[in-house]
């Protein structure tokens, strides 16, 4: 195998070891989904009126402003746990053979990255079944959908590769969940995931520029109406592509971190 | 494949961690040495602590010296790490198969990342060698501990490797399938061609598998040799004799010191230990010194007394200066 193969050979074994764990165990799926769900139909209702204040620009109808928001707090909160599977392997030998064998740092990585993008797509698909079922109507159409899914896998991808590197560097289960904890929730309300910016005080607006969240509940809604500004879309999808670049060559660094740990 | 004389060298390695806030490091690593065969099993014994694994992880790329150098196959671990890991397996302290796969597919996976084309052909092969083939397609998840340190093992050997790291292997297993992975690993030693450095905590793993060995303690070798080189260079039996008491132990210490044909007399708690060319008739010596002082009052009551061949045991005993089993190492992991 030749040196430029072997990273995406082994991206491929990788993702494909932790597709079957996830076949052989579905029901971590539903229980991920739970959550999403009731945000979805709970806020959906409460916040139903939020429409009809004066200045909100994101249409008339809340659940399909919404629906967007949740997709990628569903992206956030999900690829956050990412790196679980290296703590898991941490604790066995499991990572110490990976790392003493020719194996791909990168292609540890990467896919981490890849298979949390899988269980991201399925549960954006459950997510917009439900939301359409709730009386939600998409007008971007099937190109619209398919732009909010390519948003909400480049920040499953930015989360992910963060996670990863978080997983390796404090090395325990318990800290990774306090350092999700405490970035996720931030994360999700510093945009317009469920507000809408343009009515929260000036400075939420300013910090959501910034907030990679935010990009991607912006390209998504956006693509979703009925005719979406497709500079600023694609504005948002390349800061995010970017963004993942950054962190998975930052993740793959860390495990020289571990390295000199162990 | 190119063939080495020298299977795994080592030469002053060191290595220390930081060990929390405002303590000073701990040294893992003080000088370590050691030259391997190639073709041959060298164990590395100690005690929990005394740096075995810390080598491992050093001579298997996963960690780095901060002095010293180290070549596993005649490739420098340091320099060429990324060489050193298509020849080696490595089979972690702690378990090294992914549960939540078969055992098919730990090894099929493992062979796949050497870039092996038959990793099928071989994962059946070991699968039958370790006699895992039953329990193959089941995830690793449901095995006993035996089975799932045998897997380890083959996970290690899939690739072919010049040189196998075995990290305490049978710590953890049950007397039986501790033995039946001696067995497994004395006839894989005829097997396959191979270097294989074994570290263990186990006297009787060590003499029984390993043709040389090197006992660590505090980060470096203090004796290496074949078992019975070492047990040899002892000259004479040991002679224990176990006091009811060990309140006047010092004193039964001093009385054996005085007895001719008794050397190298140690006190180990309430246990004194002693060195004799024939033990047999040192033995009734022994118990009438310390008879006759138990009747002008000193507390010197024999529990038990026994005369044994020399032992590794009584090696370790000889090169670090207090008895092994008295090191607190039996079934505890670090």
């Amino acid at each position: 195998m030749t040196t430029l193969t072997a990273p995406v050979v082994h991206t491929g074994l990788l993702t494909a070891r932790q597709l079957r764990a996830f076949a052989r165990n579905p029901a971590y799926l539903l229980i991920n989904l739970v959550q999403p769900i009731i945000w979805l139909l709970l806020f959906g209702q409460l916040f139903k009126a939020v429409v009809s204040i004066p200045g909100f620009t994101g249409g008339d109808d809340y659940l399909t402003f919404l629906t967007p928001g949740i997709v990628m707090m569903m992206a956030l909160f999900g690829s956050a746990w990412a790196g679980t599977t290296y703590i898991q392997d941490m604790d066995r030998g499991v990572m110490d053979r990976f790392l003493t064998s020719p194996t791909s740092r990168a292609g540890l990585i990467v896919a981490t990255m890849l298979y949390q993008a899988v269980l991201t797509v399925i549960q954006t698909l459950v997510v917009l079944g439900v939301a359409w079922l709730a009386g939600a109507r998409f007008e971007g159409g099937p190109a619209g959908i398919l732009v909010l899914m390519l948003a909400a896998v480049l920040l499953t991808f930015v989360f992910a590769a963060f996670s990863d590197a978080i997983a390796l560097l404090a090395k325990q289960q318990t800290a990774l969940i306090a350092i999700s904890q405490l970035i996720s929730f931030p994360l999700m309300f510093l945009s317009s995931a469920i507000m809408d910016t343009t009515l929260s005080p000036a400075w939420v607006g300013d910090i959501a520029r910034f907030n990679p969240v935010e990009w991607a509940v912006a390209a998504g809604r956006d693509a979703l109406t009925s005719a979406p500004d497709w500079a600023s879309v694609w504005g948002h999808l390349g800061l995010l592509a970017g963004l993942t670049v950054v962190m998975t060559i930052l993740a793959t660094a860390a495990f020289r971190a571990y390295q000199r740990s162990v | 494949m190119t063939s080495h004389q020298v299977g795994i060298s080592a030469h002053d390695l060191r290595k220390s961690y930081p060990a929390g806030r405002g303590a000073p490091r701990v040294t893992a690593l003080d000088g370590l040495s050691i030259e391997v065969e190639a073709g041959t099993i060298f164990g590395l014994l100690g005690p929990n602590g005394a740096g075995k694994s810390t080598t491992v992880k050093i001579l298997s790329t996963l960690s780095r010296a901060e002095s010293g150098t180290a070549e596993v196959a005649g490739i420098d671990v340091a320099r060429h790490p990324d060489r050193v890991r298509r020849v080696i397996g490595f089979v972690a302290q702690k378990a090294v198969a992914d549960p939540m796969d078969t055992g098919r597919e730990n090894l099929v996976l493992a062979g796949r990342l050497q870039g092996m084309r038959d990793a099928s052909h071989r994962a059946a092969e070991l699968l039958d060698r370790f006699s895992l083939t039953e329990a193959a397609d089941r995830q690793v998840k449901t095995y006993s501990g035996g089975m799932a340190r045998k897997l380890d093992v083959a996970i290690g050997l899939m690739n072919r490797p010049q040189v196998l790291f075995l990290d305490e292997p049978t710590t953890g297993l049950d007397p039986e399938a501790r033995a039946e992975m001696w067995t497994e690993l004395e006839a894989m030693a005829k097997v396959e061609r191979m270097t294989v450095l074994l570290t263990t905590h186990y006297l009787e793993e060590a003499d029984r598998l390993a043709s040389r060995l090197a006992i660590v303690d505090h980060g470096r070798v203090v004796v290496a040799g074949s078992p019975e080189e070492l047990k040899d260079g002892l000259h004479g039996d040991a002679v224990i004799v176990e006091l009811t008491s060990g309140e006047d132990a010092a004193e039964g210490l001093r009385l054996l010191e005085r007895l001719p044909g008794l050397d190298e007399v140690l006190v180990d708690g309430r246990v004194l230990r002693s060195r004799a060319a024939s033990g047999a008739e040192a033995l009734p010596q022994v118990l009438a010194a310390l008879d006759t002082a138990r009747l002008g009052g000193a507390r010197l009551a024999v529990a038990s007394a026994t005369v044994a061949r020399p032992s590794l045991d009584d090696v370790y005993l000889r090169h670090t200066g207090h008895s092994y089993s008295s090191t607190g190492s039996e079934g505890v992991n670090a």
